[in-house]
This record gives structure tokens, C-alpha cells and sequence, in this order.
């Protein structure tokens, strides 16, 4: 391949200039990291790390700064907004490539797309203006009644319900996570060989024990890829639950409560933040997050990458 | 009930539930387009984009600056990220192709598209704001680009592996020297596809948010100096959907119908020409 670029001097320039663009992308990453910790060293310096994450601290004015009431509020919403829309997700990819006529398949795919490119702050906008007075009229004084007699569930739905809390945000989220899982697990299940199901089709199966016997445990390392991006995801979406959220430094056990993510955070504070340790425990804040997303991001792409062999093979 | 019976009936509820979860997906895309359809177009007025922001209880105020700043802020990341993704591109899918130094830079972009955008905004104003002491539009130009970026480098990769390597040959044959070959004839064969993936990635950096809010920042004047703080539609939606005017509000939610109609045009546009020149 590289046959002719020792000969050319042209080639010798170009083919450099085409690596030092593509080693950028290195270059930022280890540049974000550098510069989050080297931001974030005042900080590291006086909390620690093991107290900064485990203080509930958030106090600007004590200037006493702990991180847990972000990462518990990051971890609530997210995990709470993947169990909405997970099986709504699967539900979609099904329908997608087993169940539609060939006339609907093209246009819900196409629905699908479009909702995964809608910017997350018309997300967000919506759930303020519109899902809001919903959550709160409707279904969150219905989930409180419901929920009432049962010990431990009514603990989640204490409290007054006003729409501007973690339900409704996680409500959100996972609108705006389900187009994203649905088209990876339908590219997934769509790798199943036609051959493998006919088989199965041949030996007297229904069409939903060939999707619960042979669709899915083919394509299980690509659907769950796939949700581990989704988490990846929602734990760094920033517009979509701004919004709603509220910006609340408390560890609630009350889903009808305010709360605060490390985005949030980030959002509402970051521009505000009047004092060095202040500013510092921020970058702090999004050193975390950084490293937090990394890794998840990394672990969904070794399975996707790992899905991808197997299928290839 | 017989065993067929029960399986056929587990079967028909299993299917019923997958058929009512696609109805739920498109219920949404429904509700929140209409929405965004119906309380835009009520508030859009020719001084939305003729008139600059009035003090709240002045009617007649629009967002000039905000949609001015946008274009600006997106053009200036456009052209900053292209090139530069472009030509990583080329080199994981030409002078890299099969090493595992191309590999690991496809994998570590592909990560970086899904990268926290809020968190690249704090980046930013570490290395450009802060040292500056302001926030400025290149600032929230430059934070874009750094989005842009990965998503065009693995695009182009995509769309110039899809090349026939025989092409390459018959210009190698020639007597060309790489380059020539790449740009004469590679860049040539993939262009559409190129193309397709830089129109998304416009899609997809011009409705961020929070990358912008503290990079170029906002700004209630009509301003096209990109060294001192740009507004913009996104950010402009925020603090607007977020305070306490009716007129505000009604003015966030015609951004929003602008903002989401340039987007949603992108992408068909992106698909339609995928499915035009691949299938």
C-alpha cells in the first residue's frame, strides 16, 4: 500500500497531513483528560477523591463540594430511563423486521431515524412546556393513588407532585434514548441469516418463538452493545433533563423529587461559579462524568466490535 | 386449552406488544413534532428574524442576533471540523488501512461521537475562554468542530473503504503517485458518501446546546464579532424557555420550530442521497 509515498515527496506531505488530522482525535481525548485533572487538581487537592465522591456536600457558600448527590441523581435518571424505554425499544425492533408489513417497515424505520435527530433541547423545551403539566395533573397524583397501600413503592411516589422532578425527566430521557436502541437492536436482529429462521419456521414454530428462540440469543451481543451505548449516552445528556430536573444537591428516595445530575450541574453552575474552588469542583464534576462515559462507551463497544466478529464469521 | 392453542395465544400477545411499543415510538415523534409544529408557526413573524431582542414587556423583539450568531457558529465549525475529519478519514482508510493504529483511531472516534458534549464545553473554556478571559464565538466554534469531528473522520473511512481497491490499482498502474490516486480518483468515487456523512454531521452540531453555553455564551446585541460572545438559537431557547415571559416563550418555541425543521431537512436530505447513490 504504502508503495509509492517514500518515492514521492508530495505524497510524503499529504500522507502526513492526512495523520496528523486523524491522530487528533487521540490528541483530544488525552487532552480533555490533561486538562479536566490539571483544572480539577485544587479540588482533588483539598476533597480527595474518595471523600469528593462520597460527600453529599454541594455547598458554595461553605465552599464544600462532594459529588455523590450528582451521581446518585446521574445514576437514578438514567437507570430509571433505560428501564422505560428498553422494552419499548425491542418491542420497535421487532415489529421492524418481523412483524411490519413491507409497506410500514420502511416508513417507522425512517420515524425511528428522525426522532434520534431531533436536538436533545427540543426535548427538553417540550418536556417543560408540555409533559410537565401532564406528569404532574395526570399521571403522577394517579401513580401516588395507586401506589398508596403498597409498602416501599409509595416511598418512591412521596411527596407533592409538581413535574419538575426525577420521573419526568427520566420520562424524557428515555423518549430520547428509545429511537437510538431501537436501531442498533434492529441492525442487530436484522443480521440473523434468513436461512436459521426458515429452519426454524420449517419445523413448526410461531413467529414469536422464532424471535424469542433463534432472533434473539443470535443477536444478543449486539442488542446489549447497543444498550450499554444507550447508557453511555444518557449518562451525558445535558439539554434534555436542564429542563426538568430542577437542580436539586439532595439524595431523594422520592422519584416526585427535584434532583440534580452532573450535567445539570454543570449547566446551571458552571458559567456562575464566582470562586476558584467552586470552579474547580465543577471540572471536577466533569472529569468524573468524562471518565464514567468513557468507560461505558468503551465496554459497549467492545461488544458491539465482538458482536460484529462473530456475525462476520 | 390445548399446547397450540396456548403457544399461538403467547404468540399473538407477544406480537401485539411489540405492534403497540412501535405505535408508542411514533406516538411521541407525533406529539412532540406537532407540538413543536403548532406553538412555532403560531409565534413565527417576519420580526422573529428581522428584529433583535427587546427588555421583556416590549413587544416587536426577535432574534436576528441568535440566528445570525447560529450561522456563524455553525460555518465556522463546519469549516474548522471538515477538513480536518476528512483528511483523518483518508488516513485510517488509505495510508492506514488494515493497521492496528487505524483501528484503535476508529474505535476511540466512535467513542468520542457519544462523548458527553457538555463535558467538551468545559474543555474548551479551560484552554480558549479562560486564557482569553472571555467568552468569544470561536470558542463555541472551535467546541463543535471538536464534535464534528469524529463523526466526519468515521463517515469518510466508511464511504472511501467502499471504494473498489481495484480502482486504486488501475491508477496505481498509471504510474500516479497516492495522492493523486486519493483525490483524483478516490475522493471522486466516494464523494457523495462523503458529502452525505459532512450534511449530518452539520445536522448534528447545529442543534447542541450544551457545548455552547459556556463557550460563546450568549448575547442579547446584534453582534458578528466572533472574538467576543456570540448568541446563539440553541442557547438562546434555553434561557427564554426557561424565564418567565410569555413573549419569551413564544419566541423559544418559533427557534425551536426553525431549529428543528433545518435539522430534520438535513437528515432526510442525508437519506434520500444514501438511497439514491447505494441502492
Amino acid at each position: 500500500m504504502a508503495m509509492t509515498s517514500k518515492k514521492n515527496p508530495v505524497d510524503l506531505i499529504f500522507s502526513s497531513i492526512t495523520a496528523i488530522a486523524s491522530f487528533s482525535v487521540i490528541l483530544f481525548i488525552i487532552g480533555i483528560l490533561y486538562v479536566l485533572i490539571s483544572e480539577s487538581s485544587p479540588a482533588i487537592g483539598k476533597f480527595g477523591i474518595a471523600k469528593f465522591l462520597a460527600s453529599t456536600d454541594w455547598d458554595p457558600v461553605k465552599e464544600s463540594f462532594g459529588a455523590l448527590t450528582n451521581i446518585y441523581g446521574t445514576l437514578v435518571t438514567t437507570v430509571l430511563s433505560l428501564v422505560i424505554a428498553i422494552p419499548v425499544a425491542i418491542g420497535i425492533a421487532i415489529f421492524v423486521t418481523e412483524i411490519a408489513p413491507n409497506f410500514l417497515k420502511g416508513p417507522i424505520g425512517v420515524a425511528i431515524e428522525l426522532l434520534a435527530a431531533i436536538p436533545s433541547i427540543i426535548y427538553g423545551m417540550w418536556g417543560l412546556f408540555t409533559l410537565s403539566p401532564i406528569m404532574s395533573t395526570y399521571v403522577e397524583p394517579f401513580l401516588k393513588k395507586i401506589t398508596a397501600g403498597v409498602p416501599f413503592i409509595n416511598i418512591l411516589f412521596q411527596g407533592t407532585p409538581m413535574g419538575i422532578d426525577i420521573l419526568t425527566a427520566s420520562t424524557i430521557l428515555s423518549i430520547m434514548i428509545i429511537p437510538f436502541t431501537a436501531s442498533i437492536s434492529r441492525d442487530a436482529f436484522n443480521l440473523t441469516p434468513a436461512v436459521v429462521k426458515e429452519s426454524a419456521y420449517a419445523l413448526g414454530a410461531t413467529q414469536w418463538e422464532v424471535v424469542k428462540n433463534i432472533v434473539i440469543p443470535y443477536s444478543k451481543l449486539g442488542v446489549f452493545g447497543g444498550v450499554v451505548l444507550s447508557l453511555g449516552r444518557a449518562l451525558g445528556e445535558t439539554m434534555a433533563v436542564a429542563f426538568v430536573l430542577g437542580n436539586n444537591h439532595r439524595i431523594t428516595t422520592s422519584l416526585l423529587d427535584a434532583a440534580a445530575t452532573i450535567t445539570v450541574t454543570l449547566a446551571n453552575e458552571f458559567a456562575e461559579a464566582d470562586k476558584d474552588i467552586y470552579l474547580s469542583s465543577l471540572f471536577y464534576l466533569a472529569l468524573v462524568l468524562f471518565v464514567l462515559s468513557f468507560i461505558t462507551l468503551a465496554i459497549a463497544k467492545f461488544f458491539l466490535l465482538r458482536a460484529e466478529r462473530k456475525y462476520s464469521r | 386449552m390445548t399446547r397450540e392453542q396456548k403457544r399461538k395465544t403467547e404468540g399473538f400477545i407477544a406480537l401485539l406488544l411489540s405492534t403497540l411499543a412501535a405505535f408508542v415510538g411514533l406516538f411521541w415523534l407525533v406529539f412532540i413534532l406537532g407540538d413543536v409544529l403548532v406553538h412555532g408557526i403560531s409565534a413565527l413573524k417576519p420580526g422573529l428574524f428581522l428584529n433583535d431582542p427587546t427588555p421583556p414587556g416590549i413587544v416587536g423583539g426577535g432574534l436576528r442576533n441568535a440566528f445570525v450568531g447560529q450561522l456563524l457558529i455553525t460555518i465556522a465549525a463546519t469549516l474548522i471540523g471538515v477538513p480536518v475529519g476528512v483528511l483523518g478519514g483518508t488516513f485510517l482508510a488509505e495510508y492506514a488501512r488494515g493497521r492496528n493504529i487505524a483501528r484503535l483511531i476508529s474505535v476511540l472516534s466512535d467513542i468520542m461521537v457519544s462523548v458527553p458534549s457538555i463535558v467538551i464545553g468545559t474543555f474548551i473554556y479551560a484552554i480558549l475562554v479562560k486564557p482569553m478571559g472571555h467568552f468569544s464565538g470561536w470558542a463555541g466554534a472551535v467546541a463543535l468542530a471538536i464534535i464534528m469531528i469524529p463523526v466526519v473522520l468515521r463517515t469518510t473511512e466508511d464511504m472511501l473503504t467502499l471504494v473498489p481497491w481495484t480502482l486504486r490499482e488501475a491508477a496505481f498502474a498509471l504510474g500516479a503517485p497516492y495522492y493523486k490516486v486519493i483525490i483524483q480518483v478516490v475522493y471522486r468515487g466516494a464523494a457523495t458518501g462523503i458529502l452525505t456523512g459532512i450534511l449530518l454531521s452539520i445536522a448534528r452540531v447545529a442543534g447542541e446546546t450544551a457545548p455552547l453555553l459556556f463557550t460563546s455564551f450568549n448575547n442579547s446585541f446584534f453582534s458578528m464579532d466572533m472574538q467576543r460572545p456570540v448568541a446563539s438559537l440553541t442557547v438562546t431557547i434555553f434561557q427564554y424557555a426557561m424565564g418567565p415571559y410569555d413573549d419569551w416563550h413564544a419566541q423559544a418555541w418559533a427557534a425551536a420550530f426553525v431549529i428543528t425543521l433545518f435539522i430534520l431537512l438535513l437528515t432526510i436530505a442525508g437519506r434520500l442521497i444514501i438511497k439514491w447513490r447505494y441502492k
